[in-house]
């Protein structure tokens, strides 16, 4: 197992390096600005973006409805849980992203949230003042190693993505996260497959119930909904991708420059 | 000599009056906010709320602006007509939908936290909407037009991070897209959401 996650490291390492070594900021924000990422195959897109719809309306969007009515203390005992587990893809991607402290930070957290925050419940760390958790993926990796998005894609069940983010994904299958690892390929006998996937749909649920209001409005509000989701899904993975907040790094000024009313 | 104390008591008079006049833009957005927030927790009906929460926006927001900058590229091929027709539907359009969209709130809590001048025309405000028991707190940033400083005016809402400006940009040119670039065909889709 240790000896598949060293290839993989390695493998990674070779290949953004090989594709393009580039990580200035501006290249960056240029290559993942929204507007410029292709919607190759809308047709596509639209057909799932409606099976997803459907799918929200029939399980999710009742289901997180119930989920949100729950005490508090369990949501962030839950939300809590799966940031814990989301550290161990978030690790490996801060070391190929090359920061090696964050590694080392996240690391920490994620074994004292694990014993003294009594399996991750607790966000112990956030409480002795560990620095902000932020996620990170192997798309983000791929990203900031230079390697642009490719077409923007919707994929059933699993919702808006990019092509880079979609092959980057399959790393962690192939030994890139060591919850999948430790549950579906029984490397262990702790766990079983059902662990894994009910953390995916929990997961899932979660994100829907802290977005319940904000999905309704945007859905009711919006003049093409598949646009807006689009763009929102490309704001967020752009500023991910940046690890930034800020307006003034995250987004091109030049369109609101020309715009002349007082 | 009295010239000369005439002339520096102008000087000072002047930059005095100038200074008082200009609002700073973390006290235009909490004075807002407070407004809004004051109104949403009134006991009158929602399209009570609804028409208040219009005059607000009117005031506060610089609704042909943001009318402009969503329109992308394709404002600059539209005749002085079809602007005026333009600003005239965006308005509409906006009203309805930032205030429908606000009125879902009761109380809202926003507090500004710092402000950082971009430029002499934008001033990004932070803010954070507090948590309840139902979501999480929520990162919100003003941008905020000041080419008139006595006069500033809300451009953009940036929600954790993610600007809503430029989501209804990238909404209108997928409009836009579909319809082969006809302004007709938005014209359309504006009419109908503000008459439903």
């Amino acid at each position: 197992m240790i000896k598949k996650i060293i290839v993989i490291i390695i493998t990674t390492f070779t290949l953004v390096s090989n594709l393009h070594a580039s990580s200035d900021g501006e290249l960056l924000l240029k290559k993942n600005e929204p507007s410029e990422i292709k919607d190759c195959s809308e047709t596509f897109n639209k057909a799932s973006f409606a099976i997803n719809q459907g799918l929200d309306k029939v399980i999710f969007k009742p289901v997180a409805s119930v989920y949100r009515l729950m005490p508090s203390p369990v949501k962030t005992g839950v939300s809590n849980s799966l940031n814990n587990l989301s550290n161990l893809v978030t690790v490996p991607n801060n070391l190929l992203q090359g920061e090696f402290a964050l590694a080392g930070i996240n690391a920490g957290r994620f074994v004292i949230n694990t014993t003294v925050g009594i399996l991750g419940l607790l966000d112990v760390a956030s409480y002795l003042g560990f620095e902000e958790y932020t996620k990170e993926d192997y798309g983000q990796s791929l990203a900031v190693h230079g390697v642009g998005p490719g077409c923007y894609l919707v994929l059933p069940v699993l919702g808006p993505t990019t092509a880079r983010d979609t092959i980057a994904s399959l790393a962690n299958f192939f030994g890139g996260d060591a919850w999948y690892n430790v549950t579906v390929k029984n490397d262990t006998h702790y766990f079983r497959d059902v662990d894994y996937y009910s953390s995916k749909v929990t997961s899932g649920v979660d994100f829907r119930a802290k977005n319940f209001d904000s999905l309704e409005n945007l859905e009711k509000n919006s003049l093409d909904f598949y646009a807006s989701v689009k763009s929102l899904y490309l704001q967020d993975r752009q500023q991910k991708i940046l690890n930034s907040q800020k307006v003034v790094e995250t987004q091109d000024d030049s369109d609101w420059e020309e715009i002349e009313t007082q | 000599m009295i010239k000369k104390n005439l002339l520096v008591f102008s000087i000072v008079f002047f930059s005095i009056t100038l200074n008082s006049f200009s609002i700073e833009p973390d006290i235009f957005v909490q004075s807002t906010v407070n407004r809004a927030s004051k109104l949403l927790g009134e006991d009158i009906t929602k399209n009570e709320k609804i028409e208040k929460l219009k005059v607000i926006a009117k005031e506060t927001v610089d609704i042909k602006g943001i009318g402009f900058y969503t329109l992308g590229k394709k404002r600059k091929s539209l005749n002085e007509q079809e602007k005026k027709r333009y600003a005239e539907l965006f308005e509409e359009y906006f009203l309805k939908s930032f205030s429908s969209r606000l009125a879902e709130y009761t109380n809202p809590e926003i507090d500004v936290q710092g402000k950082e001048r971009l430029n002499e025309n934008y001033t990004i405000v932070n803010s954070i909407l507090k948590a309840t028991n139902e979501r999480p707190e929520i990162k919100i940033d003003w941008r905020i037009y000041t080419k008139n400083p006595e006069n500033p005016l809300i451009r953009d809402l940036i929600i954790e991070g993610l600007s809503l400006a430029r989501t209804q940009k990238e909404e209108f040119a997928s409009v836009l897209n579909s319809n082969n670039d006809d302004i007709e065909a938005l014209f359309k889709v504006l009419e109908e959401f503000s008459k439903n």
